[in-house]
């Protein structure tokens, strides 16, 4: 029964490869859409996040021994969901989970952004995944505004006397509505021309609606379950939140 | 194994009910086609192509079942660096 929630993933990556023929890409920014100016603002604009993630990694890892395995194991999880293509049945379109607030809660949002910037700089490099002149804004939407989301929401929850399981679920769901969320927001800013910004914001943000309300739902419950597994097996291997604390 | 029937019925319905749609109007494409590439275009920025361009005949299938094959065996390696099956191997030692 232990291998229940790997046979899990792997039946579901098995189906939905064998359904979604072709590749299919999601909230990546791809090669060229963004102006070199709107481009060099988003890698600088996630830059301290990189850093800031860089240094926190270090200090936990020399802290708590089993840190890097965790960061390995969620770094694969973060590369293997985030380009992997999930047919939405009710809208007849593929999207794909970000992973980064599931990441959040168990790593922490800065070091989660380290393991979205590896991940996305391998898509963009050997899958066509996004691209190299738009990573930075990327790692912002993926990254950045997914991990704090998903982290901060689960804090709140549980400092609201939330169970983990739902801080979890809620933390899932809305970090990956965040990523979409900043997606547009960041398309808006580099593409509106003379438009209204807010009505091509809306725009973008609506078109999303019907792909990343059922998928930002799956995410929540992958996250929510996988939350539950690690608390069940290695609670140690958990924040202070998990039990209910406060920071 | 209860459980994991229920999973495969899941599967099997997911599965089902995908391919049913399909032969419908479904095109199953990527919101980066849908939604990114379409208000990209109709800004005047559409995508230009990648740097290391793989989409030439099976090559994409290639590198992706590779990235899906590299990151699942690094998935499993650190899981059972995490969380080992220590009632197997103590269960072993004893009967040994």
């Amino acid at each position: 029964m232990s291998y229940l929630p790997l046979t899990v993933v792997a039946l579901l990556a098995v189906t939905i490869l064998g359904i979604t023929a072709e590749p299919v890409y999601a909230m990546h920014i791809s090669e060229g859409i963004l102006p070199m100016g709107w481009a060099v603002l988003w890698f600088l604009a996630s830059l301290p996040f990189v850093v800031l993630g860089l240094r926190n990694l270090r200090i936990r890892s020399e802290k708590e021994p089993h840190f890097k395995a965790m960061v390995g194991l969620v770094g694969a999880g973060v590369f293997v969901i985030s380009c992997m293509p999930i047919p939405v049945p009710i809208a007849g379109t593929c999207s794909h989970p970000c992973g980064t607030g599931l990441a959040a809660i168990l790593i922490g949002p800065s070091i989660s952004v380290v393991v979205s910037s590896v991940a996305l700089l391998l898509q963009a490099l050997f899958l066509a995944h996004g691209g190299l002149t738009t990573l930075g804004a990327n790692i912002f939407s993926m990254g950045v505004a997914g991990s704090f989301a998903g982290y901060g929401i689960f804090v709140l929850c549980r400092r609201m006397g939330l169970s983990f399981i739902v801080a979890a679920f809620l933390a899932g769901v809305l970090s990956d509505w965040a990523t979409y969320a900043t997606t547009s927001f960041i398309l808006t800013g580099a593409l509106h021309a003379d438009a209204s910004f807010w009505k091509m914001f809306v725009t973008i943000l609506l078109a999303f609606v019907p792909t990343q309300v059922p998928l930002g739902i799956l995410e929540g419950f992958l996250s929510a379950g996988a939350y539950t597994f690690v608390h069940s097996r290695r609670p140690e291997y958990l924040g202070i939140f998990a039990k209910g604390g406060v920071a | 194994m209860k459980r994991l029937l229920i999973v495969f019925a899941v599967v099997i319905v997911f599965v089902i009910g995908a391919a049913l749609l399909s032969s419908h109007k479904a095109e199953w494409s990527g919101v980066d086609d849908s939604v990114v590439k379409k208000f990209a275009e109709q800004a005047g920025r559409p995508p230009s192509e990648p740097y290391i361009n793989i989409a030439q005949g099976d090559m994409e299938l290639f590198f992706f079942l590779l990235a899906g094959i590299v990151g699942g065996f690094t998935a499993g390696y650190y899981y059972r660096e995490l969380f080992p099956p220590n009632q197997k191997l103590v269960g072993h030692s004893t009967n040994v």
